[in-house]
């Protein structure tokens, strides 16, 4: 099953992103594999929408559960849609690390 | 199976967005997040003065975890009024959101889609079944 966690950088050690539309990267975690990849969000400067497409992505990455800070209404109503479950966290000062530990 | 309380919203969301400080000679120095039912039992307890026991069942919670929200909510106050930080008002589109529920253990709030059949929470370490429906 994939997680995806925002992340403000493409590494373990980065910070946890609050954003989710406008996170910079977006952390793939399988738990089965216990594998962990990047990908950039390459729709977090584009001026309305941001939400909708980063949560076209999850549902193109298959992805179960999203963790973030918050999501938009649209960005809402697209995930629930695609059965995908939501998850939102204060996270101050939590590395995507700490995250991944909770997640296994 | 526990009891599933609910966290009845009673009050308007907050008409705010956030708060910013002004005339500070610093930069601004970060912001606070103020959750929804904090804003809500600072609301109940201290506008429109109510014994906190009162506060706790309009919200349909227990005693404890009313105090738990007001403490949480007066320290980040007070913390962003001492340190010059901004108050930004989370889920200020609350009367969207359904199904949403929070984990009395870590804190979490999340949803459970139809495709999930346990009710606890979505951290493995936590998997707290202590969770709340928080009917926005
Ligand atoms: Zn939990």
């Amino acid at each position: 099953m994939k997680t995806v966690i925002t992340s403000s950088g493409k590494t373990t050690d980065s910070d946890f992103d609050k954003r989710f539309g406008r996170a910079d990267f977006f952390c793939v975690f399988d738990n089965e594999t216990n594998e962990t990849s990047f990908i950039e969000n390459i729709h977090k400067d584009s001026s309305n929408a941001a939400g909708t497409k980063a949560a076209e992505v999850m549902v193109e990455l298959g992805v179960s559960k999203v963790i973030s800070g918050d999501f938009g209404p649209k960005a809402k109503t697209m995930l629930e849609k695609f059965d995908i479950q939501m998850v939102i966290i204060q996270g101050d000062g939590v590395k995507i690390n700490d995250l991944i530990k909770k997640l296994s | 199976m526990p009891r599933q309380r609910r966290l009845r919203k009673i009050v308007a969301p907050p008409k705010f967005q956030g708060y910013k400080p002004y005339g500070n000679n610093d930069y601004s120095t970060g912001s606070i997040d103020l959750l929804y039912e904090e804003y809500e039992a600072i609301k109940l307890a201290d506008y429109d003065m109510m014994k906190h026991i009162d506060a706790a069942k309009l919200m349909g919670v227990s005693r404890a975890t009313f105090a738990r929200i007001y403490e949480s909510a007066r320290q980040k106050i007070a913390k962003a009024f001492v340190e010059t930080k901004e108050i930004i008002a989370v889920y200020g589109n609350a009367e969207f959101d359904k199904n949403w529920y929070v984990c009395n253990n870590c804190n979490s709030r999340f949803t459970i889609p139809s495709t999930i059949n346990e009710q606890k929470c979505p951290f493995v370490s936590c998997s707290s079944d202590n969770i709340e429906l928080i009917n926005k």
